[in-house]
């Protein structure tokens, strides 16, 4: 069986026939290309597949293509400016070494993300409990943290500063 | 994942029609069941997703207590002003179930109407002295649970809400597995007036009541009021993370712990 799956994904509306039991990370993966989204465990453990579905933190390889319809996505694509400036949040993962092989990158940093959304200055345990669903395999969890409690200050920063007038 | 026919009612009628169909089921969050049907453990013939229903969502206080919707996400529960007013316990049970992931999309009446045995919310349905209600029928929360996965739900009949009662003193403490986050032993201590409800899960095939420490509490409620008190191990879960003796001790240590937070 097959159905229309319609979203905004990064921004922009697409809209796939799919079939029914298609998953939202194939769905983004495999029918839009964006594969920053990645599929680790493929069993809800790991977490490397997480994006944001109406602003929440979710598993994509738990999830319905079908059960975001008509919702907002948001992938690891999505985070940076359109001028390629990265996402604060991404760049205290750069500046911090807070990746080794990378894989878990994109859902470590949509959960950070989505966290720091909740509570804008997480303590270390805050964050450990905060990344409790995602797992690096690398166990490079000690700058990952870091990287986590710098982003969040420079998200807070980004904030706190005037926007020029326009 | 093999194929299957979704649909999305967005009235509870709809839903109890659409739930008629040979082989269907019910789909909440989708964070047990979607698991399943990836390892191919259960072959529905139509998936109804009850995301659009607008009689399953939402919290509201109800007699003193909580009614909260059955497709009200575990998250939503954890950050509920209301709750964590009303029933600070259950927002902390509610927060400590899977992980961030999970409880952004799993929802009550799922974890609820799976009945797992080591699920968290089946000890607050107890202790809390807390009414199901269906799209038929309402059912105490004490005669909710029959067994492992299994509930007094018919087939075919939807969990609409569940209604709480407020204590005037609770807690739930939980031995969690470091894997999984489900309980290897949870307690809810709930305390009304002179009465003390102690519910298990975890432990055992379903959750139940621990009643000579019930009674125990009830004339004394402090942790110490436990001491030298058990549950008989016969009969409790044993598996890879916990035997039965384990378990059994646990239950004492959870339930202590839960009367300390209780306060």
């Amino acid at each position: 069986m097959s159905c229309t799956v319609s979203m905004t994904v990064n921004g922009k509306t697409v809209s796939r026939e799919v079939e029914e039991r298609t998953l939202l990370v194939a769905f983004l993966r495999e029918h839009l290309g964006l594969t920053g989204t990645h599929v680790g465990c493929d069993t809800s453990q790991c977490g490397a597949c997480v994006v944001h579905v109406d602003g929440r933190s979710v598993k994509s390889c738990t999830t319905l293509a079908v059960q975001a319809n008509g919702a907002d996505v948001t992938t690891i694509e999505g985070l940076a400016a359109s001028d390629g400036t990265l996402h604060p949040m991404q760049a205290a993962f750069r500046e911090h070494h807070g990746l080794q092989c990378g894989f878990c990158t994109p859902g470590m940093v949509m959960s950070a993300v989505d966290l720091v959304r909740e509570n804008p200055s997480p303590t270390e345990a805050d964050i450990r409990e905060g990344l409790e669903g995602n797992i690096c395999r690398c166990t490079g969890y000690h700058n990952i943290v870091k990287a986590v409690k710098a982003g969040a200050e420079a998200m807070a920063g980004a904030r706190a500063t005037p926007v020029a007038a326009e | 994942m093999y194929a299957f026919t979704y649909q999305r009612p967005t009235s509870l009628a709809d839903a109890a029609t659409a739930i008629q169909a040979e082989e269907a089921k019910l789909l909440g969050g989708g964070q047990t069941l979607l698991p399943t049907l990836k390892q191919r453990l259960a072959r529905p013939t139509d998936l109804i997703d009850l995301g659009a229903i607008p009689e399953l969502k939402g919290i509201r206080e109800a007699d003193g207590g909580l009614e909260i919707g059955a497709f009200t996400r575990h998250a939503e529960v954890a950050h509920s002003d209301l709750v964590k007013r009303v029933i600070p316990a259950l927002a902390s049970l509610a927060e400590g179930i899977g992980d961030r992931q999970v409880r952004n999309m799993g929802t009550m009446g799922g974890s609820i109407a799976n009945a797992d045995p080591s699920a968290d919310y089946p000890s607050a349905v107890v202790a809390l002295k807390a009414t199901v209600t269906t799209d038929r029928r309402t059912i105490a929360g004490d005669d909710f649970f029959t067994g492992m996965f299994e509930t007094a739900l018919e087939p075919g009949e939807i969990l609409k809400s569940v209604r709480y009662s407020r204590p005037d003193k609770a807690a739930y403490a939980k031995f969690r597995n470091p894997a999984s986050r489900y309980a290897i032993v949870g307690v809810f201590v709930a305390k009304f007036g002179a009465e003390v409800r102690v519910a298990v899960t975890g432990a055992a095939g379903s959750v139940f009541r621990a009643t000579a420490f019930e009674t125990a509490l009830a004339a004394d409620f402090r942790a110490e009021a436990l001491n030298g008190l058990s549950v008989e191990a016969d009969g409790l879960n044993a598996d890879i993370h916990a035997s039965a003796d384990y378990r059994a001790h646990l239950v004492t240590v959870m339930a202590k712990r839960a009367v300390e937070a209780a306060g």
